[in-house]
């Protein structure tokens, strides 16, 4: 019965969808905490400052800071990042919560009504079983649920900011470790002004039993939203984290430059789900998020394994590379990937697989979909190193055009340093069939639903790696996005 | 239910419908044959709205309503159904997504609710058996890696879930093996009834021996150049078309 629940929900949502519009772009009234615009030291030392961080954490900012002076901002993705006034946006705003004085704990009931309007209600009691949430507006994480009842297996799950008080030996230990600040301009402007985000650490052996995940909102006007997140799953461990993100519809373009790191050790397991549904801009391709995110995973531990799964329906422009680095073993990395877009969108998106231990495999299946008049590109890279024998990767790349005037590409980089491993690579493109558009109208399903329907079967391989909640909202988003897209 | 007047159309500037005229009562099977390229799949795409065709003249009434004037889907929901010659494969989404999809959407036509999940798996399980399609194919991907058996029973089986008024069956013969055949045939024969109608399009009276027609019409260059009752397919079967063609051709 489970088999056939699934589609049916999906269903009835893909018809209401068909009628809306982008439903997440209102914006929350709240006093806001805000540094002025402008970056410089001294703005790297206020934000440290406001957060009482400890010296080693303002040296590591002053260090990407200073380092990021001496960077240009990449300009080799298949993408128009206009040139962005860095000394134009805030890099600090903090929505002022009203506390009605019962503490700590309690949130300001517009921050509260906020989430509850964007679907992620922030009382335990009301939260759907099994999922513990970080919920971030604009710099700072206004609650994290179930801390304490994941505390007693020994999770920690909470805001940045919480964990470089509460934790800083393990912050410490693994901050920068994988995507040091050196890694790229955005990663080491990140670096330097990043605000909060999450931070997950699930100790040896533990299986953690909810769905962890963290909803990042953006709210204020003018400011980016430059937030980290760091997972350490220890050996034998197992966590599946989701992320989801929205951002209210304006028409001058917003920042957001995040960083994910993770870290597998031994025999564990990291399952990390993103469905990206920041403003995309309108239909003439004014306003949305600039999505520049460098995300990367080391499967530092033998028999390790991380997985990336996302479905990309957001922002203006994105250019993120999920990626993972085999080191261990028989560690094992896989990349999920729907990558929608419509209208004036331009997304560059794909992974890297470095494969460095031994008899280690990588998966990718990428499924890319453009409308409108977007551009859409697929850019991987898979290398593995003369002494990682054994090795093997697939690659699957498929594009899906819906129209004359988008356009996909692929740049596929492959770079095998032994000859005992094994690397395929599969692409194909193709275009909407107007013959199973007309078999859904002769059957009585009007042409939108038919797209939706025709696309969600298309990137049905990758939604099916999301856990269920998400991949209803997903599957809804796919029909919502590629709106009047067709006809 | 169906009056066709003078229907004609065309496919990329070609002229192919040259002024078609059949008046279909409920009740009725109606067999239309004829040679290779005669216009018998272009009169099916454009009775059911397929944009690939432009309508230049003629009218299509359908229980009073301008058919013409309708969306596809719309004809559908009127109680239109083609089961298709060569059925598209859908990869990806499943049967139960898709007749559901296709199911609901005529309740809302009707202003009905949608149907609950249970009973929906129910009526599924219900038709399935008509032409013993099993359980595995129903929760497979549109006719995906279906075998040409298997898609035209999945056709019929659709038919089933809409319950149609008029029928088109296009060439459903084609590609089918004697067993198929008499499936697909005992399930459109389980299916009539005195209120829906069927046109039946074939090459051969194969298929008519198993679908009985009250009426068989020819037709040839865009037009139905002979109607008659079900002996005319026999006497084709026996002696080809040509004997027609020579009498049409002589004619112009």
């Amino acid at each position: 019965m489970k088999e056939n629940e699934k589609p049916e929900k999906g269903n009835q949502i893909i018809e209401e969808a068909a009628q809306a519009e982008y439903k997440y772009g209102f914006v929350t009234d709240i006093d806001t905490e805000v540094i002025p615009k402008g970056l410089d030291e001294d703005v790297v030392r206020r934000i440290s400052a406001l957060k009482g961080e400890p010296e080693w954490l303002l040296e590591f900012r002053l260090k990407a800071y200073r380092h990021w002076l001496t960077l240009k901002a990449p300009t080799w993705g298949h993408v128009h990042v206009p040139e962005i006034d860095f000394q134009d946006i805030s890099y600090y705003a903090a929505p002022r919560q009203k506390k009605p004085g019962e503490g700590p704990k309690e949130i300001d009931p517009e921050l509260k009504k906020t989430f509850d309007k964007l679907g992620i209600p922030l009382e335990e009691q009301l939260r759907l079983s099994g999922m513990a949430v970080d919920a971030v507006m604009d710099s700072v994480s206004v609650k994290t649920t179930y801390r304490e009842r994941l505390a007693e297996l020994g999770v920690i799950f909470c805001s940045m900011s919480e964990a470089v008080k509460d934790y800083p030996d393990l912050v410490r230990k693994y901050l920068g470790k994988v995507v040091p600040y050196t890694d790229n301009f955005y990663a080491a402007l990140n670096s330097a002004v990043f605000s909060d985000g999450s931070f997950v650490y699930i100790p040896k052996g533990v299986r953690c039993p909810m769905e962890l995940s963290t909803y990042f909102r953006i709210n204020a006007a003018q400011t980016g939203q430059f937030e980290r997140t760091l997972i350490v799953a220890d050996d034998d461990a197992y966590v599946s984290y989701l992320e989801g993100c929205t951002a209210p519809m304006r028409d001058e373009n917003q920042l957001h430059a995040a960083i994910v790191e993770i870290i597998v050790e031994d025999r564990a397991e990291v399952k990390y789900s993103t469905v990206q549904n920041w403003y995309p801009g309108d239909k003439d391709g004014k306003g949305g998020i600039y999505n520049l995110v460098t995300k990367r995973g080391l499967c530092r531990g033998d028999h390790s394994k991380l997985s990336w799964t996302q479905v990309e329906t957001g922002s203006a422009i994105t250019w993120k590379y999920p990626s993972c680095v085999l080191k261990g073993d028989h560690s094992v990395g896989e990349f999920y990937s729907v990558a929608l877009t419509n209208n004036w969108q331009e997304a560059d998106t794909g992974t890297k697989m470095i494969h460095l231990g031994k008899h280690s495999t990588s998966t990718i299946v990428s499924k890319g979909i453009s409308a409108g008049h977007s551009q859409n590109s697929y850019r991987g890279m898979v290398k593995i190193a003369p002494k990682a024998t054994g090795c093997r990767n697939f690659t699957q790349c498929d594009s899906l055009l819906l129209s004359d005037t988008s356009g996909a590409h692929t740049f596929p980089v492959i770079e095998v340093g032994n000859d005992t491993s094994v690397v395929e690579h599969e692409a194909t493109t193709s275009k909407i069939n107007e013959d199973q558009i007309f078999y859904c109208n002769q059957r009585g399903i009007p042409t939108e639903d038919a797209v939706g329907l025709i696309v969600n079967g298309y990137a049905k391989e990758v939604m099916s790696k999301l856990p269920m909640e998400f991949a209803v909202e997903a599957q809804k988003l796919l029909s919502v996005s590629l709106e009047g897209a067709v006809g | 239910m169906l009056v066709i007047k003078d229907l004609q159309a065309s496919i990329e500037d070609k002229q192919i419908l040259k002024g078609v005229n059949l008046t279909v009562k409920p009740g009725e099977v109606h067999a239309i044959m004829g040679p290779n390229g005669s216009g018998k799949s272009t009169l099916s795409a454009v009775l059911t709205g397929n944009p690939a065709y432009t309508v230049t003249g003629g009218s299509v009434e359908f229980y009073g309503k301008d058919l013409l004037a309708l969306s596809p889907e719309d004809r559908a929901h009127e109680g239109l159904f083609l089961s298709f010659q060569y059925p598209v494969e859908i990869p990806g989404v499943s049967m139960v997504n898709f007749m559901r999809t296709a199911l609901n959407e005529k309740r809302k036509y009707f202003g009905q609710e949608p149907l609950s999940a249970a009973d929906f798996l129910k009526l599924m399980r219900e038709k399935r058996s008509i032409v013993q399609l099993d359980n595995k194919l129903a929760s497979r991907a549109v006719n995906e890696g279906f075998s040409g058996g298997e898609k035209k029973r999945n056709e019929i089986f659709q038919m089933a879930m809409l319950e149609p008024r008029l029928s088109i069956l296009d060439e459903t013969d084609s590609g089918l093996d004697i067993d198929a055949l008499r499936i697909v045939a005992n399930g459109v024969n389980t299916l009539k009834s005195k209120d829906n109608a069927t046109i039946v399009i074939t090459h051969y009276q194969r298929l008519l021996d198993y679908i009985k027609p009250d009426f068989v019409h020819v037709l040839y260059k865009g037009r139905i150049v002979m109607s008659a009752g079900p002996e005319l397919a026999l006497e084709l079967e026996e002696k080809g078309y040509d004997w027609i063609k020579e009498q049409v051709d002589a004619q112009q």
